[in-house]
């Protein structure tokens, strides 16, 4: 990998309260790579994530140190907060579609940004549900609700959303837990497209997704980087760790 | 474990007892269901046979005549109108307001914490102590008097803690991934609320309104300590008999006059009152329960 750092974590840690959940942890990611993050419950991922996105401000008793940037700009004093969070895309492991329509679902973020034109917004919902690979399923009935789709293409909903804001990171917070083989592979597809646009953070708990998708992956255990290297290695004959080995190979985890 | 398979399924001493204390649970728990609407229906039976002679639409539209003691009760149904209506208009929007606030924006902090605490106890305080306390405020120290406006605000300050916890209620009913969802794509806590949490916590919100009018057109204290009056000349079906700054006949306080102050009323009349009062609440709940299922049914996850 030569290409430029895009995002840049340096000495980050987290705490709950008194519990440190994310110990010293620095690590980088190159721009348009799909970066891996492999781990066990409770070894940080999800917090991780928020704190690129600063959601991790929602939760009074977090406290955060060290520095992540984005561009060589630190998230954690960027003034505009709604304007970082838009350049980052998120997708929850549960899929969320609002209480409202599934052309609504999509332009939310758009307005929110202060775009209101229909003939601005229309274009865009069109190109993100396409890209979610949702367009052909939903085209018809855009007013509908996007409650009332199924969880898969909520899902996929919940991806377009991420997208609506062209965002130049996409989170993916093990978004494949509650759909489909099939539509989880037909949204891999779509990842693999989506990075020559943008850097794709892969959050999972499915090792082999991963092992698929990512160029490089990180093993999280209890806060703690365990190994952090390319493919090849993390799920080749011998990575460094013995942890990595045994996790990957499905012994422990 | 029975092996014997022709014996699988029958019942042995330990199921029949099982379906037994099911039996008994299940009656138990029926007739303290069934119980709960008895006092109810003798109350209402009672009531509407002592009231019978003097019930008809007329009762409600006429004027009182012969000091009080035959005709309508109209002045003091338009007047329970006037304070309801406009105590809610008062406490419904701080209410709704500031539990918006509470819910959406506070953060565990001590004073937050304080806040919630005064709801809590607000809700708690009898309704002589916040006539009291209107008394003080309003008629006193704001110097509105004896009046409408003391009256509502007296009123209002009593149903606000009330209103204040069923909105929090109907917003904590919004769940939580609904709004990360709209703060993970940069919308601020405004845009979130106005776009998704309002539309959604709405029948919630306004059934805890709602439940209100009831709570404030049977309260008689405040009314009695700030703004009611025990007689007061209006024309027949006049919908603006008052101004703010005047006192007003009230149905509650309408009631005690009737039943304690005057003598030789005719023996219905007060009963009648009584059933005009409990009607009045129970179109008003039975509103809300409509209102509910409505925007229930429009529910939309």
């Amino acid at each position: 990998m030569t290409a430029a750092k895009h995002i840049e974590v340096q000495n980050l840690r987290l705490a709950y309260g008194t519990k440190e959940v994310i110990h010293d942890i620095s690590f980088d990611i190159y721009r348009n790579e799909i970066f891996g993050v492999i781990g066990p419950a409770q070894s940080a991922k999800t917090s991780l994530l928020r704190c690129l996105n600063r959601t991790i401000d929602l939760s009074a008793d977090a406290t955060v140190s060290g520095s992540i940037k984005v561009d060589g700009q630190d998230v954690r004093k960027v003034k505009d907060l709604y304007g970082l969070r838009r350049r980052i895309g998120m997708v929850a492991p549960l899929p969320v579609g609002l209480p409202i329509s599934i052309y609504n679902n999509v332009a939310f973020a758009p307005r929110c940004a202060g775009m209101t034109k229909k003939s601005e917004l229309d274009p865009i919902v069109e190109q993100c549900l396409r890209q979610a690979a949702l367009w052909d399923e939903v085209k018809d009935r855009l007013d509908s609700l996007g409650t009332k789709l199924s969880g898969g293409q909520q899902q996929r909903l919940t991806i377009a959303r991420a997208l609506s804001h062209q965002p130049e990171i996409l989170c993916l917070d093990e978004f494949s837990i509650a759909i489909d083989p099939v539509t989880t592979m037909r949204i891999e597809d779509v990842l693999k497209e989506l990075r020559k646009e943008m850097t794709i953070i892969l959050v999972t708990n499915l090792t082999q997704q991963a092992r698929r998708l990512a160029d490089r992956t990180m093993f999280l255990w209890n806060g703690e980087i365990i190994e952090l290297d390319n493919n090849e290695v993390i799920f080749g004959h011998q990575p460094k760790d013995q942890r990595t080995r045994d996790y990957v190979l499905g012994i422990f985890g | 474990m029975n092996a014997d398979p022709n014996r699988r399924f029958t019942a042995t001493p330990q199921v029949r007892r099982k379906y037994r204390q099911e039996a008994i649970a299940k009656w138990i728990f029926f007739i303290m269901s069934a119980s709960m609407i008895v006092p109810l229906l003798l109350i209402l039976g009672y009531l509407i046979q002592r009231a019978w002679p003097s019930l008809s639409l007329g009762f409600v539209l006429d004027v009182p005549i012969r000091g009080m003691k035959e005709g309508g009760i109209w002045p003091a149904f338009i007047g329970t109108i006037y304070l309801v209506f406009i105590s809610l208009a008062v406490s419904a929007p701080i209410g709704i307001l500031a539990a918006v606030y509470l819910n959406e924006y506070a953060k565990e902090n001590w004073f937050n914490r304080i806040i919630n605490l005064a709801v809590i106890n607000l809700a708690g305080v009898p309704s002589i102590v916040h006539a009291l306390f209107g008394l003080g405020a309003f008629v006193y120290a704001a110097r509105f008097g004896y009046s409408i406006i003391s009256a509502s605000l007296t009123l209002a300050i009593m149903t606000l803690p009330v209103i204040i916890a069923s909105t929090r209620e109907a917003l904590a009913s919004v769940p939580r991934s609904f709004r990360e969802a709209c703060w993970n794509v940069g919308a601020t806590r405004w845009q979130t609320i106005k776009a998704i949490v309002l539309p959604n916590s709405i029948s919630g919100i306004l059934t805890g309104v709602i439940l209100q009018v009831s709570r404030a057109a049977g309260e008689t204290a405040p009314v009695m300590f700030t703004g009611a009056i025990f007689f007061k000349a209006v024309h027949k079906g006049d919908v603006f008999p008052y101004r703010l700054d005047e006192q007003c006949m009230a149905l509650s306080t309408h009631l005690y006059n009737i039943a304690t102050q005057v003598p030789d009323v005719k023996q219905s009349i007060p009963f009648a009152i009584a059933v005009v009062l409990l009607g009045l609440v129970l179109a008003v709940n039975a509103a809300a329960i409509t209102l509910r299922v409505w925007l229930r049914n429009r529910k939309k996850w």
